[in-house]
């Protein structure tokens, strides 16, 4: 059994995690509002990216490369009450969309549980090769 | 008898096989998020039957851990170029792991008997 598997499912595991606390992160803020649109919170995403060990054809584990910054505009409400407003009554809203973060969350969840069910059978097998004729 | 390769014969290039293979579905199960990766897997039959043909036991071994894995067929390949489909490979993996399991229970029942020969009782 090698033990190179464990590795890769430990990757995954972390990338996986990375997504996760991004999600956090941007539903922490969901409502941060600003009346700056410059200073206002930008939703976060990691980019992933497929490790290939030069020797060793089979493995291929899982890096976060970097955290990116969605790009798109921030949500403008008109809030003329509010105490941060700009002079024309506006207040900028993070450019997280909720949903599209539930998604990520489940299918990060998801992702992670796959990873730990590689790992815990790896483990058995290499368990059952080392008492071999026992 | 010998105790050498011919002692555990086919099993123990199957079990290495089916190694190779944990390995490469893990590694598919792993970057099942990432954009652009293909997911790959080993032709077993045609790797064991080179193993099986090699000239000596040096070619075998090389031809066990050197041959290629082949890219999967995906059936519904995503947008970002991923054709990891999860499902697909967490069968994969559960078969794999079998048959592992199944190896080693020959390679157990093989080394009990030659013990049970050994030890005369």
């Amino acid at each position: 059994m090698s033990f190179r598997i464990f590795d890769i499912a430990g990757s995954a595991m972390s990338a996986q995690s990375a997504r996760l606390n991004t999600v956090a992160s941007n539903l922490a803020n969901a409502d941060a509002v600003t009346g700056d649109p410059d200073d206002v919170y930008k939703a976060r995403l990691p980019v992933f990216k497929t490790i290939m060990e030069p020797g060793h054809q089979d493995s291929a584990g899982v890096r976060v490369l970097g955290i990116v910054e969605s790009e798109a505009a921030p949500e403008k409400r008109y809030e003329p009450g509010n105490p941060i407003a700009d002079a024309d009554g506006y207040v900028y809203a993070p450019n997280v969309n909720v949903v599209e973060e539930m998604v990520n969350m489940i299918s990060a969840s998801r992702s992670y549980q796959s990873s730990v069910d590689v790992m815990n059978t790896a483990k058995d097998l290499a368990m059952r090769t080392l008492t071999l004729g026992k | 008898m010998a105790i050498d390769n011919a002692t555990f014969g086919i099993q123990e290039q199957a079990l290495q096989l089916q190694r190779r293979r944990l390995e490469l579905i893990a590694a598919n199960i792993a970057n099942a998020d990432t954009p652009g990766f293909q997911a790959r897997d080993l032709d077993f039959r045609k790797a064991l039957e080179t193993a099986q043909h090699a000239a000596n036991p040096d070619a075998a071994t090389r031809s066990l851990n050197g041959s290629a894995p082949q890219y999967r067929v995906a059936l519904q390949p995503s947008v970002d170029g991923n054709t990891v489909d999860v499902q697909v490979e967490q069968g994969q993996f559960a078969d794999a792991a079998l048959r592992y399991q199944a190896g080693l229970s020959f390679l157990d029942a093989r080394i009990k008997s030659l013990m049970t020969a050994l030890s005369g009782q």
